[in-house]
């Protein structure tokens, strides 16, 4: 274009890679594309902008996008015949309406093609098939005669011939042909021979080295290579099966699994310590290639045993242990380690973890074999090496697996609703339910089918539900539940999140029935069994010792309120406080986070077990009031009671229903309660030992164990336990160091080397994770249509006032010269009129 | 002279539905003085009554904050009226002409009485005391003491002491808050952790800390989204399973 019309916008500085949209404008072209544009739309609405008439468009359908254009058309055509119809065809008998395509008549068209078919027909059949037809439809006589028709001159010539005449001709051709054909090969041959004659001169004449002899020699060794090929190859084929990895040695499978646990161990710190968490996020969790597995779960029996904090000790355990067990039978030793194998190839690499697999699959078919008699297709024995791998009870319970294998069916569906679930189990003993579990689950591995990762998440949430509801019957069934939390954890194991979540909807709605009885009733109660068990589970589910956890901290404060909120009115109340203490304690154990809900129910439980009003010296908080109805309720005052007294273990079922009535009994809960106390004091003392202000903490606990609590009353073992927690609480060193605050880092000059970052896309801003980016870009967009739509309406208003301008200067100038012509017709009015007036004079 | 549950009630609405409309509001004076000599909820009660006689009627109420200094105790953590009476504490201390023993005294008051409150009052305690410290620099020996001896066998704070002069507040340090950096909530730690560090100018808006339950704090944790649970490593061995398990020692399955 004209080079006069183009703007150039320089660049101050080039930089390599960047896209340059705005480098070059055509001002001029751009403008007159813009008048055009509002000549065309803004000009004629402000013509039109005083008129009220319409135009209407009444084409049918014109403005319906629903109705596709062919549509369109056809119902078009029919209103257009309907229309036709009515007067003028009335009359119109016998004429038929022309048929057209694209509208030209049918008829007209067929003709046309008539002609023109013919034409080509004879220019390309005659030069193309002459001599193919003749060879292949030479036996058809009539056919022949019209494929040649065309060719005048031949006609003229074969038509006398007859038909062996023509055979014959044939025959002679493709003799000479033949002929040709050989004396060319010859021909050929000895061409090559010629050639071959002089390479061989040339050849000695360039390599002289290679004398005839040698080259003999060579001939002669060639079928030789041949053999070592075929043997290298065999020997190559032989290798790709993959060399098995070296049997471990057991020191080598403990440090492997030390190193694996100190990993986790470190995982697990660091998020104790909340360090990082954006880093924790992108971490993939370190179970998330069992999704991967191939229907094996990877349970271990030596793993469990091991303790992660002390790896000699372990390593000398499992030693001792798997040279006894090597003694046995070396068979599943090696199965232990194939476990192993498998367990490393899945962390490494899934293409490994295939192959490996199958190796797997046929070192249990052997052991599996040898070990037991009974073995039934190889989904069976995965089952079998399962229930080796679940828990030593199994084992002892092999008679019995067996009868309920005989009886239970290999396969099953996940149920789909709670009851089919609830009606599967039912009946059955533990171990029936356990291995029903597992069917399930292994039958219903996510690598088979689409659906079955829902469907086993499912089947969580109704092992939770199951547990729940075992543990509100009237005699709650623990000892299943016991069992029952190991297919949860393997479940668990697998599907993380569906996990957490069905846990968190349970905790919420507790939390939920919680707050409502508060609203409703001013005081909570404490919840069922069901409630605290499934605290018990989350903390043998999720590590509890994380700075934040999507389970457990809700937990947390689940138990905080349980500890403020819940009154306390029964002895079972005390009980279940209790065991959220020893909740509390378990979750903490690892992190020592500070739990004052902990030391004050601690306190309180103390306070109740003292007759009433004592003299103060500490002040007890919510659930417990220093007076009031329910003190006392640890009090024991029977001295009989009192002796006869043992330190046992309190059954959980006390709290659904005390089925004790002697006092004695209850008496004696009480002391087993109180017991239970003085230990959780100390555990307490122990954890808090390094918190700064632990003796302002224990302060009133310990204020109370000396002061008030009637040691000389209790029974000597109560005593025991009295003492060391109380010892636990005195022997530490007060010891205080005046805080300072950590110096601020100092905040660096500004300098002048370029900060360097990472650039992953040009021309597009880096700061800000994905949410924030989007945000930006949509505010950029936002605003740089507002700045769009703000310059279009300042140039409309430009263009309208322009036009209004042009308007009246034209209005203007069309009055200036209408005026003018008035006064130069009046001008020669009155000059006509004087000339005449002149004329009268002079005549 | 009233029955308890009749004061508590007549207390709460008199500071906005009697006092204004009153035309002599001195006259409830002696009423509110004896309230709020009571003590426990009462006299949290009645302060908000004699804050609007102090404040709007020029009443002068000798030892004031020395009675408020002694309403702390550990019940004000858990009461209904913890969010009242925070509020007004604040009005209380928002002087910048306070001298700072007697500011510092309520820190530490307060701070010792937070190793027994729950995260929802911890929430709202931590930012409260941060305020304090910003109001008045003076009491900032109290996390920065730089110049101090190395090492103490007692905390110089008196608890015990009524008189908040005498409790030798100034050379003690908040030890209880470093406490609270270990505490289970991850706000609360997170909220503690802050006075490791200088403070910064602005001071916290705690009037939407003040009406925290620990409902709310539940449910805020309940709705929040990980990207990823952390599992247990440790393989279960049963409900009690565990090693060292506590449950074990002192619970059975039966």
């Amino acid at each position: 274009s004209n080079p006069f019309e183009v703007k150039v916008n320089r660049q101050k500085f080039d930089i390599l890679g960047r896209k340059t949209k705005n480098d070059v404008g055509l001002p001029g072209v751009s403008r007159s594309k813009a008048i055009k544009k509002r000549n065309q739309t803004l000009l004629k609405e402000y013509k039109e902008r005083e008129k009220t008439n319409v135009f209407k468009d009444k084409r049918f359908g014109e403005y319906n996008t629903k109705i596709t254009p062919e549509e369109k058309m056809i119902r078009r055509f029919a209103l257009e015949r309907q229309q036709n119809y009515g007067k003028k065809n009335i009359y119109n008998l016998n004429e038929d309406e022309e048929l057209t395509h694209y509208g030209q008549s049918l008829a007209e068209i067929e003709k046309l093609n008539d002609i023109v078919d013919s034409d080509s027909d004879t220019e390309e059949r005659g030069t193309l098939s002459a001599e193919l037809t003749a060879a292949h439809f030479g036996g058809g006589g009539g056919l022949l005669r019209k494929k040649v028709s065309s060719e005048q001159r031949d006609e003229e010539e074969e038509k006398p011939k007859s038909r062996k005449e023509l055979i014959e001709e044939m025959i002679a051709k493709s003799k000479q042909e033949k002929q040709e054909r050989q004396t060319r090969r010859e021909s050929a041959l000895e061409l090559t021979e010629k050639l071959d004659k002089d390479w061989k001169e040339i050849q000695t004449l360039i390599a002289r080295k290679t004398p005839k002899s040698e080259r003999k020699d060579k001939e002669v060794e060639k079928p030789k290579p041949d053999e070592y090929d075929m043997i290298v190859r065999e020997l190559g084929f032989e290798m790709k099966a993959k060399p098995s990895e070296r049997l471990k040695t057991e020191e080598e499978l403990a440090k492997e699994e030390q190193a694996r646990l100190q990993k986790l161990e470190a995982d697990r710190l660091r998020r104790m310590h909340g360090i990082d968490e954006e880093a924790n996020k992108k971490r993939p969790s370190h179970m998330s290639a069992d999704d991967l597995a191939d229907g094996f779960i990877l349970d271990k029996d030596d793993r469990r045993l091991l303790s992660y904090k002390d790896g000699k000790i372990n390593i000398e355990n499992e030693e001792e242990k798997e040279e006894e067990e090597g003694e046995e039978d070396e068979e599943e030793e090696g199965e232990e380690e194939d476990n192993e194998n498998e367990e490393e190839s899945q962390e490494e690499s899934a293409s490994e973890d295939e192959e490996n697999g199958a190796a797997d699959s046929h070192s249990d078919l052997e052991s599996d074999l040898d070990s037991e008699e009974e073995a039934a297709g190889n989904e069976e024995e995965k089952k079998n090496k399962a229930n080796e791998n679940e828990p030593q009870n199994v084992e002892k319970l092999d008679p019995k697996r067996e009868a309920a294998k005989s009886e239970l069916p290999y396969t099953f569906a996940v149920p789909e609703s709670y009851e089919t679930f609830k009606s599967l189990l039912a009946g059955r003993t533990i171990e029936q339910q356990l291995i029903i579990l597992e069917r399930i689950q292994k039958c219903n591995h996510p690598s088979l089918a689409v659906g079955n990762k829902a469907k086993l998440e499912k089947l969580l949430g109704f092992l939770l539900e199951y547990i729940g509801e075992l543990a509100t019957l009237d005699l709650p069934e623990l000892r299943t539940i016991d069992k029952l939390v190991l297919p949860l954890y393997n479940l668990c194991q697998m599907f993380p999140e569906a996990a957490s979540d069905s846990i968190k909807f349970i905790l919420r709605d507790a939390a939920h029935d919680l707050e409502e009885v508060i609203e409703v009733k001013g005081r909570a109660t404490f919840p069922g069994l069901d409630t605290l068990i499934y605290l018990k589970i989350v903390s043998l589910l999720f590590p509890t010792s994380d700075f934040w956890h999507p389970v457990v901290t809700p937990a947390f404060m689940y138990m905080s309120q349980l500890l403020t909120k819940c009154r306390i009115t029964t002895l079972q109340d005390v009980i279940k406080g209790l065991f959220v203490c020893c909740l509390f304690l378990e979750y903490i154990s690892l992190s020592r986070r500070f739990v004052p809900e902990l030391i004050n129910f601690l306190l309180g439980v103390l306070h109740i077990s003292l007759p009433k009003n004592q003299a103060q010296g500490y002040t007890v908080v919510h659930p417990f009031t220093p007076v009031g109805k329910n003190l006392e309720l640890l009090l024991v005052c029977d001295k009989e009671d009192l002796k006869s007294w043992e330190k046992q273990n309190v059954p959980l079922s006390i709290v659904t229903r005390l089925k004790e009535t002697s006092r004695t009994e209850i008496n004696h809960t009480r002391l087993s309660c109180l017991a239970l106390c003085f230990d959780l004091i100390k555990k307490c003392a122990a954890l808090y030992e390094s918190l700064s202000s632990f003796h302002e903490i224990m302060h009133p606990v310990r204020m109370l164990l000396t002061q008030h609590v009637p040691v000389n009353e209790y029974p000597e073992k109560l005593q025991e336990w009295y003492h060391s927690a109380l010892k636990e609480l005195e022997n530490k060193v007060k010891h205080y160091t005046p805080l300072i605050c950590e110096k601020k880092k100092p905040v660096p000059l500004k300098q002048y080397t370029p900060k360097i970052v990472k650039v992953l896309e040009f021309g597009k801003k880096q700061a800000g994770n994905k949410k924030e980016q989007e945000r930006k870009q949509l505010i950029q967009r936002h605003k740089r249509e507002l700045k769009g739509a703000i310059r279009e309406i300042r140039k409309d208003n430009q263009y309208l006032a322009r036009m209004q301008l042009s308007e009246t200067m034209e209005r203007d100038s069309a009055r200036k010269r209408k005026v003018k012509e008035l006064l130069g017709s009046l001008a020669t009015q009155e000059g006509e009129w004087k000339a005449m007036k002149r004329k009268k004079w002079k005549n | 002279q009233l029955p308890t549950g009749l004061y508590k009630k007549v207390l709460v609405i008199l500071h906005d539905s009697v006092l204004p409309y009153m035309n002599e509001p001195t006259l409830m004076m002696d009423f509110l003085t004896v309230a709020y000599g009571i003590g426990g909820a009462i006299s949290l009660l009645a302060l908000n009554g004699l804050f609007i006689l102090i404040h709007q009627h020029n009443l002068e109420y000798p030892d004031f904050y020395k009675k408020l200094y002694n309403l702390l105790d550990p019940s004000i953590y858990h009461v209904k009226y913890r969010a009242r009476f925070f509020h007004l504490t604040d009005l209380f201390l928002s002087s910048s002409h306070l001298p700072a023993y007697l500011v510092a005294a309520f820190i530490k008051r307060l701070a010792r009485l937070a190793l027994t409150a729950p995260p929802e009052a911890l929430l709202m305690i931590i930012p409260f005391i941060c305020n304090l410290f910003r109001r008045h620099p003076a009491c900032r020996v109290l996390v920065h003491r730089p110049a101090g001896p190395a090492d103490m066998s007692e905390d110089p704070y008196v608890m015990e002491e009524e008189e908040p002069s005498k409790s030798r507040a100034l050379e003690s340090s908040l030890w209880e808050i470093q406490s609270l950096q270990n505490h289970y909530h991850p706000d609360v730690a997170k909220a503690a952790a802050v006075l490791n560090h200088s403070l910064s100018e602005m001071e916290d808006d705690i009037s939407g800390l003040l009406e925290l339950s620990a409902y709310e704090l539940f449910d805020k944790e309940v709705k929040k989204k990980a990207a990823d649970v952390p599992l247990e490593f440790e393989q279960v061995r049963g409900l009690f399973g565990k090693k060292n398990d506590i449950f074990a020692e002192h619970f059975s399955l039966d």
